[in-house]
């Protein structure tokens, strides 16, 4: 990195930076230099990091209304909405950011599987990500639990539940997570103190994602590697600051289209009844963004099967890059890949349908269907294509195909090293 | 540095890690345990329940330990449905002869042995409950017909402390 004899300019800054280098980090991150090609998709970063801090500020003042017990979790849900001076506001902001969180989350997930940005030299910055959307899941699950409406207390009972498909310690692990013999007031205050701790883990994990990715660096919509800094990067301030700010403002429009005028539109409607441990809604079913994995788990008929099913289909994405054999990154270049990678973002769609649906009849047959074509991908169409798939020639820079080079190694080379 | 002070400095090396380890793993433990149920959660183990206005053909909820109790009071053709079920028609096998000894009264947790939730009454394929969220068919005795349930719904420990009073727990 080329900003280790950065100095800054007046006498304070230096005396300050010699003693905390947080001035050289600062032009660090200002002059970082970032491949010219990014398009809307790398957008995402930013505005993940956005949804972030508005879950932590929206949740820290949640928090100063809401009362973690059995017995006034509910009435103090309501008071928040009712009586709190811009509490619906805050409560709306921070129940819909959770959607807008998984929404951002997925299409930078799906981003990356495009543009084959989990490969080598990305694969930690990969596997932080996919911690990182392990715990939202467990923090999301657990805010969810918070209102103690119908839903709270049932998808609390049936995801804790699924701990006691393990053999032998299972019952013990269960009654351990409650604190008692069902999901009660135990479970509730310690629900409520993970869920206040996971974020803080989550802002750590970033700080490490970030970190591992300016190492290598962006990946870039070609997928190649690129020379830093060189005609083909621009620094980060101001345009990509520029770029982000502006996907964010977008992204904020939806945001708002949902807290103003459809606040409830992806919540259940039996969330707004007060929990009751001897009746089970007619149909329990989790937030949107959990039915992917819902839909495996149901489309196993043995219990422990389905609950290794499920985990398996989440964590089976940590060892992607080992999974993938192809050398070429972006799916630009790989015409097969690309086919494939579209049935896969069908297939998961389906998944999330089939998912909201009773699990039987004809739902069932779609949802083993599409369970397996998910491991199928994985398993064994991605190693299969690194080895048959007859890619596309790759550009040796981002510059190069703007400039009607054709793929002429010397040629290309030439260019660029008398630039440099 | 002489030889015997190096050993003296790997000894205490070996002697702070092993100290340390056991008193991390003495710490630990209570940190772990304090999840588990507690004195005020265990001390509503039993409770009891007055069934004497259950006619026959109906069922009593009540809640013990948190959990939901379903006490039924079983008609003649339930209780022949259920006695006449062949045991390799069942997937987790029992008698009901075994689950419920006085034949006119079931006793067991109203919890569904897939993922908890409460089955409904007189709901699926074999005239006993049904389980809304994953499709589990239970008969008259409770056992497990279809579905992805792994066991019948569980008997508690109970008995009747006199003719209209049951005790559970």
């Amino acid at each position: 990195m080329s900003d280790h004899d950065y100095r800054p300019k007046s006498k304070v800054g230096q005396w300050f930076n010699d003693r905390l280098p947080l001035l050289t980090l600062a032009n660090h991150l200002t002059d970082y230099p970032t491949p010219k090609n990014l398009n809307y998709w790398w957008t995402f970063g930013g505005i993940l990091t956005f949804c972030l801090i508005t879950q932590i500020v929206t949740g820290l003042t949640l928090a100063m209304h809401y009362i973690a017990h059995a017995d006034m979790a509910f009435e103090s849900v309501e008071h928040i909405m009712r009586d709190v001076n811009y509490g619906w506001l805050i409560r709306y902001i921070h129940a819909n950011g959770a959607s807008m969180f998984f929404l951002a989350v997925y299409i930078h997930i799906f981003r990356s599987l495009f543009y084959g940005s989990y490969k080598s030299p990305r694969e930690i910055i990969w596997i932080l990500g996919i911690i990182i959307y392990l715990l939202m899941m467990a923090a999301a699950f657990m805010g969810y639990v918070l209102p103690w409406g119908q839903m709270s207390f049932w998808g609390a009972t049936v995801i804790t539940n699924l701990f006691s498909a393990i053999p032998l310690v299972g019952e013990g692990i269960v009654t351990w997570l409650w604190g008692g013999y069902s999901v009660d007031n135990p479970t509730l205050t310690r629900f409520f103190t993970l869920h206040y701790l996971i974020p803080f883990l989550i802002l750590g994990l970033v700080v490490l994602h970030i970190w591992a990715l300016h190492v290598p660096g962006n990946n870039n919509p070609v997928g190649i590697d690129i020379k830093k800094p060189s005609k083909d990067t621009v620094p980060f301030h101001p345009y990509i600051v520029i770029k982000d700010g502006f996907a964010l403002l977008m992204f904020m429009i939806v945001f708002a289209f949902f807290v103003f005028y459809a606040p409830n539109i992806l919540g259940h409607a039996d969330n707004y009844i007060e929990a009751n441990p001897m009746v089970t809604p007619a149909h329990i079913v989790p937030e949107w963004y959990l039915l992917p994995f819902y839909a495996i788990l149901r489309s196993v008929p043995d219990k422990l099967l389905g609950v290794v099913a499920m985990l398996s289909a989440i964590l089976i994405l940590a060892i992607l890059p080992w999974l993938d054999t192809s050398k070429i990154r972006s799916a630009v270049f790989r015409p097969l890949y690309r086919q494939f990678y579209w049935i896969l973002v069908a297939d998961v769609l389906v998944l999330g349908y089939v998912g909201a649906m009773p699990a039987e009849g004809l739902y069932l047959l779609i949802a083993r269907v599409a369970t397996a074509y998910y491991f199928l991908h994985f398993l064994v169409i991605l190693p299969v294509l690194g080895f048959k798939e007859k890619t596309l020639p790759v550009p040796l820079s981002i510059t190069e195909p703007v400039l009607g080079g054709s793929p002429n190694l010397a040629a290309a080379r030439n260019k660029e090293s008398k630039i440099e | 540095m002489s030889e015997k002070k190096t050993k003296r400095r790997d000894f205490l090396f070996t002697a702070t890690t092993a100290v340390g380890a056991v008193g991390a793993a003495a710490v630990v433990w209570p940190m772990i345990d304090q999840m588990n149920p507690d004195a005020s959660v265990k001390a509503l183990a039993s409770t009891e329940v007055d069934v004497s206005s259950l006619t026959p053909g109906n069922t009593l909820t009540v809640l013990w330990r948190g959990k939901p109790v379903f006490i039924r009071r079983r008609t003649k053709e339930e209780i022949e449905e259920a006695r006449a079920v062949k045991m390799e028609d069942l997937i987790h096998p029992e008698k009901d002869e075994d689950r419920a000894k006085n034949p006119e009264w079931l006793v067991m947790l109203g919890v569904c042995t897939h993922l908890g939730c409460v089955p409904l009454n007189d709901k699926g394929d074999y005239n006993g409950w049904f389980c809304p969220c994953h499709g589990s068919h239970y008969d008259t005795s409770g056992r497990i017909r279809k579905g992805p349930a792994p066991w019948n719904m569980e008997v508690p420990k109970y008995e009747f402390v006199n003719a209209n009073t049951i005790k559970i727990g």
